[in-house]
């Protein structure tokens, strides 16, 4: 047998590769499933924050800042064992999907919390005025004046800090999500082949790489012009 | 509540563990930090060349490494590379990772800052008689990197957390500390420790990047 028909055998096999292909799918639902409910409530979350910041309540923009703060400088790893190890201590035992699902809600929170916030106050403060003296409400100001105009400043950054945080996805194997990774290493460790891991490497791909190309169109899209 | 999160005794017995593990992943830090710099700057250079032969590659190469998750990557060369003969040790297989995925990255990021310097400063270098290897070092590299340094210290910072995933290659970084530190006492203490030391670690810089981002979104 020559090398390359060995390397084929242990890292492209077939028959492995056919056998562990369910596995694999399934893996890709739940990558999915998780992926779509961190980007939504994530993104919500923060704008629902940003948006309460831009009331300018101090004591709630301290808690806010705090909070933001706390998981902008804790690894998404750090949260996610925290979450799943220690709150059982306290009597709460969440699932691994449920821990990984809310660690990476809380750090996309907090990420564009900051950018949707730089964006709202980078609207000049004369526009406030104008649309609110024009008899536009406070509401109305933000909806149809600043948010516009905000949120296509955010867009760029916004867009590559998201995908970075789903990738992340994968840390949920950690606490035996049983998404791509999670499938893949154990059909690893039952076949004793490397085989089902390069199939989850070319599903992370497949995912993924239509992401940060349209990412990268977003991002050149939405430049502002300097 | 206490005494399964804040637990004194259990952060004095845990202490010596859950230090060491701090020393590692500062160590970790100051190695994979240069390592992606370095990645970063090669491919940065190797793009500022415009040929199209040179550019597509490197654009491949950098959007796979940000369609592929860090630990995916980690992962395979950790548990992937034995069956090809080829045994690692996480510690080797982390600073491979991390030189690849964060390569990507700070090139991009770099590329980014080359940009913004005019090329007539290249061209009013290279008439004053620098070499090209001088003109990038003393003319371009410099005002490149003061150009995007919110973006390259932000980089830096989600690779030092990123250098958490080092415990799962078992390399025996604060989180790993930690989480055996955790077994041994059955409590949730030494993690709640370890969360708190990235906290104490990276907020003065979460604190400065968020003012730098302010003030150049403010600006535009």
């Amino acid at each position: 047998m020559s090398r390359w028909d060995r390397f084929v055998e242990t890292f492209l096999n077939g028959t492995v590769m056919w056998k562990y292909l369910p596995d694999i799918l399934s893996g890709v639902v739940v990558t999915i499933e998780l992926a779509v409910l961190v980007v939504i409530t994530g993104l919500t979350a923060g704008l629902v924050l940003a948006l309460l910041r831009s009331l300018a309540i101090r004591p709630i923009n301290a808690v806010i800042v705090l909070i933001v703060d706390c998981f902008r400088s804790l690894p998404p790893l750090v949260v996610i064992v925290l979450i799943y190890f220690g709150l059982p201590s306290a009597g709460i035992s969440p699932s691994g999907f449920v821990s990984t699902w809310l660690s990476l809600a809380l750090v996309l929170m907090s990420f564009s919390e900051e950018i949707f916030w730089a964006g709202i106050t980078s609207v000049a403060r004369g526009q406030w005025e104008a649309a609110r003296s024009t008899g536009l409400t406070f509401g109305q100001t933000l909806l149809h004046v600043v948010l516009p105009q905000a949120l296509r400043l955010t867009i760029p950054p916004l867009t590559n800090r998201t995908i970075a945080i789903t990738k992340g996805t994968a840390l949920g194997t950690v606490v035996a999500v049983t998404e791509i990774l999670g499938q893949a290493s154990s059909a690893m460790s039952n076949s004793y082949n490397p085989s089902p891991l390069m199939m989850g490497a070319a599903a992370y791909l497949v995912l993924f790489f239509p992401v940060v190309v349209v990412g990268r169109w977003i991002e050149t899209r939405f430049a502002w012009k300097r | 509540m206490i005494e399964s999160f804040f637990n004194p005794e259990i952060v004095a017995a845990s202490w010596p563990i859950v230090r060491a593990g701090l020393r590692n992943t500062i160590l970790l830090s100051l190695l994979v930090v240069p390592l992606g710099l370095l990645g970063g700057l090669i491919l940065a250079l190797l793009a500022s060349a415009k040929a199209p032969i040179v550019r597509w590659p490197l654009m491949a190469w950098v959007d796979f490494f940000r369609a592929f998750p860090p630990l995916v990557l980690l992962i395979l060369l950790f548990a992937g590379l034995p069956f090809a003969g080829l045994e690692l040790g996480g510690f080797v297989c982390v600073a491979i990772a991390f030189f690849l995925n964060t390569g990507a990255y700070y090139g991009e990021i770099l590329r980014a800052g080359i940009e913004s310097v005019p090329f007539g400063q290249v061209e009013a270098a290279r008439s004053t008689g620098l070499s090209r290897l001088q003109t990038t070092a003393y003319v371009v590299l410099p005002q490149a990197v003061r150009n995007v340094l919110p973006d390259l210290l932000s980089n830096t910072l989600e690779v030092v957390k990123l250098t958490s995933l080092g415990s799962v290659v078992a390399v025996p970084e604060l989180l790993y500390q930690a989480r055996q530190a955790q077994s041994l006492t059955y409590n949730a203490t030494p993690i709640v420790v370890a969360a708190v030391i990235y906290f104490v670690l990276l907020w003065p810089v979460v604190r400065l990047l968020s003012r730098l981002e302010n003030r150049a979104l403010a600006a535009r």
